[in-house]
């Protein structure tokens, strides 16, 4: 047996021991769906940097930059920055006005079942490409990274697929916030350790380590080409590069606020103000984690190389390959495991926040007009539609296979958050005129533009050689009609004008008086949802 | 709104006692000095960040000015936004400290004038 697929059971026993000790803690809704709301700011801060650093963050990142330089780095400060986003506009608001998910918030002044229809469908359009975008990327990951133990690609997705189910259903959020922070303390850890190797291998000069990326040597088409790495515009060419850049940021400025999985961690904590003091715990770590992507990324650039790294994995295996290079198997292994715990914290807030929407938004209150007609009723249905979107999300995944291009599908996840539910979220809080037309016109909007424009972007429509077989091929052949890879740009406006043109075009009265009980409640915490008592 | 019975008691209001709390100077207080922080806060963080991508695909040359060795512009505007996020992060929170303050105030009078009835 080899050491990666040790630790990795390992973490796979820790995780699965949680998960029987949150199983025996935890009864009713509010122990299931938000932790009884006792989780503490550091822990929830953690819990949501676990939530939020995927697999794309640690492995993606660290691979743009070792092959594209600087412009990898821009991703790392949009990741963090959008978090302010999150700390000054929509974390207190929602922790003192909702219960369990986004749409509680706009249920309070507006008609709570188209809204909520609307609320649960863009939500789960989020989770669900964001959690095949995960699948295709875990197994792809886990079967190169245990290729020595026989393991395949689709056990690989099934073992995920399986584990997430696991967890979420019997140990729900208190077990999923668990998973999460092991697995952030264990990513912090094995980025400090690979940075203070690399910092190491150039005798802990900072010049030296600049000045290395100053010449980075590899081969494009046969040549040798020397490159500055530092220098900008290697990713993001003329002519339309720096406007690709801009829509990028605004999708991640935008869209981080409106992520359903994000936002459900800050119904796990006692108060608002413990909300608050966890975005900036989660702000320390994740804005931590990202300056180190300068080690980790440029590290693989100079030290690992590009060369190497394309005939070994290609881009996403460049932080364990400089892993291996600065210490050896051992600690190739311990990242690799850092890798899967990632993947599966990622999932499993995805699995959690998706049947979330489903049982309370969907089942509880839009089909049986917020009645629970047996008490548990809406917890059961909570755990049957985490195996469904787990069995689904496991299906397509093995369906698409290891080569399929997916990277689009994190980039629609931001788009769609950004477009429908920020706007809505944002406007029912602030606009008193704000309504239900407004509101089911904004999100449907935001969700067809982002869908729309996705299809017809460079990321879907293409002309591919005739090499390139497969699910790798792009789905339509010809020149994409949108030339941007991220539609943030046109389908953020466009979100924010469908849910205007839809409240100017209605007249709904009860909305407009509701207005202040919302104000009121997100603003002092008035009635806000209490922490369970201990037991 | 929502009709689900929950296990905690959960504040329930009358129309006019929302709208007569959103209309109390009191409230009206806390609302003006968030709006003081808060936005302020918000356009600047906003263009700051903006002016990134924005310089460095419109001025890569301007950005790629060496400053230290060979670490060049583009990348020290970077580094600074993370010093900037966490910066307003930490204004924010000694900010909301007021905000606390006020909001108790108001939630307290809330809750005594109900008991009240």
């Amino acid at each position: 047996m080899s050491t990666a697929l040790m630790m990795f059971l390992v973490f796979i026993a820790i995780t699965l021991g949680i998960t029987y000790w949150a199983s025996k803690r935890s009864s009713g809704a509010s122990a299931y769906f938000a932790a009884g709301r006792r989780i503490t700011a550091w822990q929830n801060g953690i819990a949501v940097a676990g939530d939020y650093m995927s697999a794309a963050s640690f492995l993606g990142i660290a691979g743009i930059i070792a092959f594209q330089g600087y412009d990898g780095f821009l991703f790392s400060v949009g990741w963090l920055v959008a978090y302010l986003t999150v700390l000054l506009v929509v974390a207190e608001p929602l922790r003192n006005a909702g219960k369990y998910t986004m749409a509680d918030v706009l249920a309070y002044r507006l008609k709570p079942r188209p809204v909520r229809a609307m609320a649960a469908v863009s939500t789960l359009t989020v989770s669900t490409f964001y959690m095949i975008a995960q699948m295709v990327g875990a197994g792809a990951l886990v079967a190169l990274l245990l290729k020595s133990s026989g393991i395949s690609y689709q056990v690989a997705v099934v073992g995920v697929g399986i584990l997430m189910i696991v967890y979420v259903v019997f140990g729900g959020m208190l077990a999923t916030t668990w998973v999460q922070i092991i697995k952030a303390i264990l990513l912090i850890a094995g980025t400090i350790l690979l940075s203070v190797l690399v910092l190491a291998h150039f005798h802990f000069s900072l010049a030296a380590f600049f000045d290395a990326i100053g010449h980075v040597t590899y081969h494009e088409k046969g040549q040798e080409v020397v490159k500055d790495f530092l220098q900008p515009g290697l990713r993001y060419k003329p002519p339309y590069g720096p406007l690709d850049l801009i829509s990028l940021g605004l999708a991640l400025i935008f869209g981080t606020a409106g992520l359903p999985h994000i936002l459900v961690r800050f119904y796990t904590v006692p108060d608002a103000k413990t909300a608050r003091h966890s975005v900036v715990w989660a702000m320390v770590l994740i804005g931590s984690f990202y300056i180190m992507t300068t080690f980790l990324g440029f590290g693989a650039a100079t030290i690992v190389g590009r060369d190497f790294i394309s005939t070994h994995g290609g881009t996403n295996m460049s932080a364990p390959l400089l892993a291996q290079q600065l210490a050896g198997d051992i600690f190739f292994a311990f990242i690799s495991a850092i890798a899967f715990a990632t993947i599966l914290a990622v999932v499993a807030g995805l699995t959690i926040s998706a049947s979330t929407s489903f049982a309370h938004d969907f089942w509880t209150n839009v089909i049986h007009k917020g009645v629970e007609r047996k008490p548990g009723e809406e917890v059961l249905v909570a755990r049957i539609s985490a195996f469904v979107v787990g069995g689904v999300a496991m299906f397509i995944a093995i369906l698409l296979g290891p080569t399929a291009n997916v990277a689009f599908l994190v980039a629609l996840a931001f788009a769609v958050a950004a477009s429908a539910n920020l706007p809505v979220i944002v406007l029912s809080i602030f606009w008193r005129r704000f309504n239900t037309a407004g509101a089911v016109v904004g999100l449907a909007t935001g969700l067809v533009a982002s869908i729309g424009l996705i299809i017809v972007s460079p990321s879907l429509m293409a002309i591919d050689p005739p090499t390139v077989t497969g699910t790798a091929r792009h789905l339509i052949q010809a020149k994409a009609w949108f030339p941007l890879e991220n539609p943030g740009i046109l389908s953020i406006p466009l979100g924010f004008i469908g849910a205007i043109a839809g409240t100017l075009l209605s007249h709904e009265p009860t909305s407009e008086h509701k207005f202040n009980e919302l104000l009121v409640r997100s603003n002092t915490g008035l009635g806000a949802e209490r922490a369970a008592t201990a037991h | 709104m929502n009709a689900m019975p929950t296990p905690i008691h959960r504040y329930e209001a009358s129309q006019t006692e929302w709208d007569h709390v959103a209309g109390t100077t009191e409230f009206q207080d806390l609302m003006a000095t968030k709006k003081l922080f808060i936005v302020p806060a918000f356009v600047f963080f906003v263009v700051y960040y903006f002016a990134l991508p924005i310089l460095v695909g419109y001025a890569p040359r301007l950005m790629s000015t060496k400053i230290v060795g060979n670490v060049n512009l583009a990348y020290l505007f970077a580094l600074s936004q993370f010093i900037m996020a966490w910066g307003i992060a930490w204004l924010y929170v000694k900010a909301a400290d007021d905000f606390d303050k006020l909001a108790k105030d108001i939630v307290e009078r809330a809750q005594k004038r109900q008991g009240d009835k």
